[in-house]
């Protein structure tokens, strides 16, 4: 169902053949600039909050990562969840023998998001190695996890976000909100004041969006941390089917 | 065993309450006010597989939001629905499985790609394999009328093509119970009445049962033997298409033109007056005395055009609530 879904909205996408190029320049353009804000950030050696250039280099590799993979899965999923609840078209989703919160999740795919994964991928690679990481299994294992975790983290806290839109029905700003919120994530959370840090590590968890598997990959990873990482997935997953099923009680479906 | 059965089903909205103007918009942000409303009030009714009922009212009746409760999609506020033996509002998959809904203002298919595609979604969703899917897709296609349409982006087709597809996309999963709602909105007469040859073509191929909203009434007299007609959330009257028309208009309406119109007491002991515009007039005349009427009113005056008709369906319906007459 999942391949059906996702070559429908490839070929939705390249309907509009010229998109893919402005698409593809965005992201190069994106990319480079968070490189330059960073090396400003640096400037001659140093280091920002106890992370060295190569390790900072990590984050953002991670940060790149997992903004490709809001690009192509989780930003145009969830933001079809606000246009549904306005135009009423959700009514659809509701009436297929299919879990709605899935439909909603993964209906689509946009391919642009790939070259910011790839770019990531390689960033934290390369990074990791000049950083004299020589992670084991046991590491990689504990990166893809925690990778994993972040992912259902920053998924969860936007479904919930979009799942308002059923009270509000306009809650488009608050998602940009939020992504904007999420570019905290390219640099370690000790880099931040401490009030700021706790912000990040228990009200809006960006912590372990990025900087606790960064540490994984750079073996300086703790197995409390990992425990805690993959206890506060589970509890934002958890608490989102809640709350979408929550929140379907009061859907009252547009007018027709 | 009836296949729907509704008893005392309501629902009530909590809407805002907001004056116009900029005064009471600010008002209204600061202070928000809301009173309940209404849509449906206890309403009870039974239809058996394989019916095709009406269900008529004014806007604002409540028709959508009963196709709603009874396909799941609001829960009812009080009250009690089931529809093949399942409470709708907990849309289990075995229920979904077995109806549909369509709506003549909503659309499901993918705007930018060929009805194909999205149809290869829904027999996906519906786990309908892929030779299955095709001999389904071949078959309502030719019901419909349709064929190169299917490869054509949604965007290009005409609201005619794009309702038919639609019907397909709703259908592909051969559900038992239709709930159709405006299926024929804005469409031009010949597509109208393709609609309506194909769903009492579906109807009688495979048993289904069918609920429709129509404001045409066209539709509910090519297939409706039974109506349900609803007025303010209330449910005034559910019976026979024959019972309700004689019910509702027992008067045809004769519209014709003069060439030298009199004032309208003339036409007192012809029939109830209804309008004039400049040479045209309208009148009510009782069914029993119709022959009677215009050969009287073709002697009496100097009739440039006549025509009878039925009057249209909202100005029956306005006409038997404004006379409170109720069954």
């Amino acid at each position: 169902m999942l391949r059906r879904f996702w070559a429908t909205s490839l070929a939705a996408d390249l309907e509009y053949q010229v998109n893919v190029l402005i698409e593809l320049l965005a992201v190069a353009g994106n990319l480079a600039g968070s490189l330059f804000v960073l090396s400003l950030l640096f400037g001659q050696g140093g280091s920002l909050g106890g992370w060295s250039w190569e390790e900072a280099l990590v984050v953002l590799g991670l940060y790149t990562l997992l903004d490709g993979i809001t690009s192509t899965v989780l930003q145009p999923n969830l933001s079809t969840i606000v246009t549904h609840v306005q135009n009423g078209t959700l009514d659809f989703v509701l009436l297929k023998p299919v879990d709605s919160q899935f439909w909603l999740s993964a209906r689509t795919f946009s391919p642009w998001g790939l070259p910011g994964v790839a770019a990531g991928f390689a960033l934290i690679v390369v990074a990791a190695a000049r950083a004299g990481a020589r992670p084991d299994g046991a590491t990689v294992a504990a990166a893809l996890v925690l990778l994993l975790s972040s992912t259902v983290i920053l998924y969860s806290l936007w479904f919930v976000l979009a799942a308002t839109s059923i009270w509000f029905v306009k809650v488009w700003n608050a998602t940009e909100v939020l992504r904007a919120a999420l570019v905290a994530g390219r640099y370690p959370v000790s880099a931040y004041p401490v009030a700021l840090r706790t912000f990040f590590t228990f009200v809006l968890p960006v912590a372990f969006l990025t900087t606790v598997p960064a540490e994984a990959i750079l073996g300086r990873g703790s197995a409390p941390w990992l425990l805690a990482s993959l206890v506060v997935a589970a509890f934002c997953l958890f608490g989102s089917r809640k709350f979408w099923q929550f929140a379907l009680r009061f859907y009252t479906s547009a007018s027709s | 065993m009836p296949i729907i059965s509704a008893r005392g089903l309501s629902k009530t909205y909590r809407v805002a309450d907001k004056q116009p103007g900029i005064g009471g918009t600010l008002r209204h942000f600061f202070a928000r006010r809301s009173r309940d409303v209404q849509a449906v009030s206890e309403v009870s009714f039974t239809i058996e597989p394989g019916e095709i009922v009406g269900f008529l009212g004014p806007n604002g009746a409540g028709k959508t939001t009963t196709l709603k409760m009874l396909t799941g999609l609001i829960h009812p506020s009080a009250g009690e629905v089931e529809v093949a033996g399942c409470a709708p509002f907990r849309r289990q998959a075995g229920f979904l499985r077995q109806i549909t809904l369509v709506m003549g203002q909503k659309q499901q298919l993918i705007w930018d790609l060929p009805p194909l595609d999205s149809l290869r979604v829904n027999a996906a969703v519906y786990g309908i394999d892929d030779a299955e899917a095709k001999r389904r897709i071949d078959e309502l296609a030719g019901m419909l009328d349709l064929g190169e349409e299917l490869t054509r982006p949604v965007r290009k087709l005409s609201l005619g093509q794009r309702m038919k597809a639609e019907l397909l996309a709703a259908l592909l999963h051969r559900p038992a119970i239709l709930f159709l709602d405006e299926p024929t909105l804005g469409l031009d007469v010949n597509a109208q009445a393709r609609v309506r040859e194909f769903l009492a073509d579906y109807n009688r191929r495979h048993g289904a049962t069918v609920l429709l909203t129509s404001h045409y009434m066209a539709d509910i007299t090519a297939l409706c033997r039974r109506v349900l007609l609803i007025h303010q959330g209330k449910l005034f009257y559910d019976g026979s298409l024959d019972g309700l028309t004689e019910r509702l208009a027992p008067h045809r309406e004769v519209r014709f033109e003069l060439r030298d119109p009199p004032p309208a007491a003339a036409f007192a002991s012809y029939g109830a007056f209804e309008s004039q515009d400049g040479q045209q007039l309208r009148l009510l005349v009782p069914r029993s005395e119709l022959t009677a009427t215009v050969s009287r009113l073709l002697a009496d005056f100097d009739v440039l055009d006549l025509e009878v008709s039925d009057p249209p369906i909202e100005e029956i319906i306005g006409r038997l609530f404004r006379q409170g007459a109720v069954s």
